[in-house]
C-alpha cells in the first residue's frame, strides 16, 4: 500500500511540499495556544499538545487517503 | 474606556495557575491595533511576551505567504471573472495586505498600479505570450494563467499561508479585545453547596 506514496523509488513531490506545512504547524498551534493562556510557559506546553492533534490528525487524513487510492 | 480580566476566584473562566489580572486597557483600540499591525494591541496592553509572539507567527506566515507567490498572492478583486475571495482573509493582517485595496481602485479607475505592480490585481483583458523555460512561446488568455503557470503550486502555497495569517490574526484580535478564552473549568461549588 505504502508504494502508492513512493513510487518508483522517489517521494512523489507532493511528500515534498509536505515540508511547507511545518511553519504553518508552528505559527497555528502558537496563536492559538496563546489565545488560551496568558503565561508564556502554558502557551508552550498548550502549543506542544495542539500541534500533535493536528499531526495525529492529518496522519489520519493521510492514511484515509493511502487507503482509498490503494484501492481504486 | 478601561477594562479588566479579573483572576481566580473572581473569574472562573481563568483557573488560578494561569491568570494573572490582566488590563486590557481600552480594549476597542487594542483590537484596532491588533488588526492594524498584528501584535501591537498587545503591545499597547503591556502585554508584551504574546505581543511579540503573535507578530512574528502572523507576520512571519503572512509575509512568507507572500514570498513564495512573489507579491502576487495578495490582491484585491470582485470582478466578475476573477473573485478574489481568499483577500477576505488576507485582509486579517490589516496594514500589511491593504496596498492591494490601493492597487485595486487605481487599477479600476485606470491608472497604472504603484510599487512595481506588487498586490495589483492581474489584467484579464488581453492574453499574453511568453517564452518558457524552453524557449517555447507560451500563450496564456490572461496575466492571471500567467502567474499561475509561472508560480505553479507556490500561487496556491502562497495564498493558502497569506489566508492563515489573515485567519489566525483575527484570533490574536479577539485575545486583544477580550483577554484569553479558556474553556469553564469543572464546577468548583464547595461540597455541600446547593446544586
Amino acid at each position: 500500500m505504502i508504494d502508492v506514496l513512493f513510487s518508483m523509488g522517489t517521494p512523489p513531490l507532493a511528500i515534498g511540499r509536505m515540508w511547507f506545512s511545518l511553519p504553518l504547524l508552528v505559527a497555528v498551534s502558537l496563536v492559538y495556544s496563546a489565545t488560551r493562556h496568558e503565561r508564556m510557559g502554558p502557551i508552550l506546553v498548550h502549543a506542544v499538545r495542539f500541534a500533535a492533534w493536528i499531526v495525529g490528525f492529518m496522519a489520519i487524513i493521510l492514511v484515509v487517503l493511502i487507503v482509498l487510492a490503494w484501492l481504486t | 474606556m478601561m477594562s479588566t480580566v479579573l483572576s481566580e476566584p473572581e473569574n472562573r473562566l481563568h483557573p488560578a495557575e494561569d491568570s494573572p489580572r490582566i488590563d486590557l486597557k481600552d480594549r476597542h483600540l487594542a483590537a484596532f491595533l491588533g488588526w492594524l499591525i498584528p501584535g501591537s494591541g498587545h503591545l499597547y496592553q503591556g502585554r508584551y511576551g504574546k505581543g511579540v509572539l503573535i507578530m512574528v507567527c502572523v507576520l512571519g506566515t503572512y509575509f512568507f505567504g507572500l514570498y513564495l507567490g512573489q507579491g502576487k498572492v495578495v490582491y484585491a478583486s470582485m470582478r466578475s471573472k476573477d473573485r478574489r475571495l481568499p483577500y477576505l482573509c488576507q485582509v486579517g493582517v490589516g496594514l500589511p495586505a491593504l496596498p492591494a485595496l490601493v492597487q485595486s481602485y487605481r487599477v479600476r479607475h485606470g491608472k497604472q498600479p504603484l510599487w512595481g505592480g506588487l498586490m495589483a490585481p492581474p489584467n484579464l483583458d488581453r492574453s499574453i505570450t511568453a517564452p518558457d523555460t524552453s524557449g517555447n512561446s507560451i500563450r496564456h488568455p490572461d496575466q492571471l494563467a500567467k502567474w499561475h503557470y509561472d508560480l505553479n503550486a507556490y500561487f496556491e502555497l502562497g495564498t493558502v499561508y497569506t489566508m492563515i495569517a489573515g485567519l489566525l490574526n483575527i484570533l490574536a484580535i479577539y485575545d486583544a479585545w477580550a483577554g484569553p478564552m479558556l474553556a469553564v473549568p469543572n464546577d468548583t461549588s464547595p461540597p455541600g453547596a446547593p446544586t
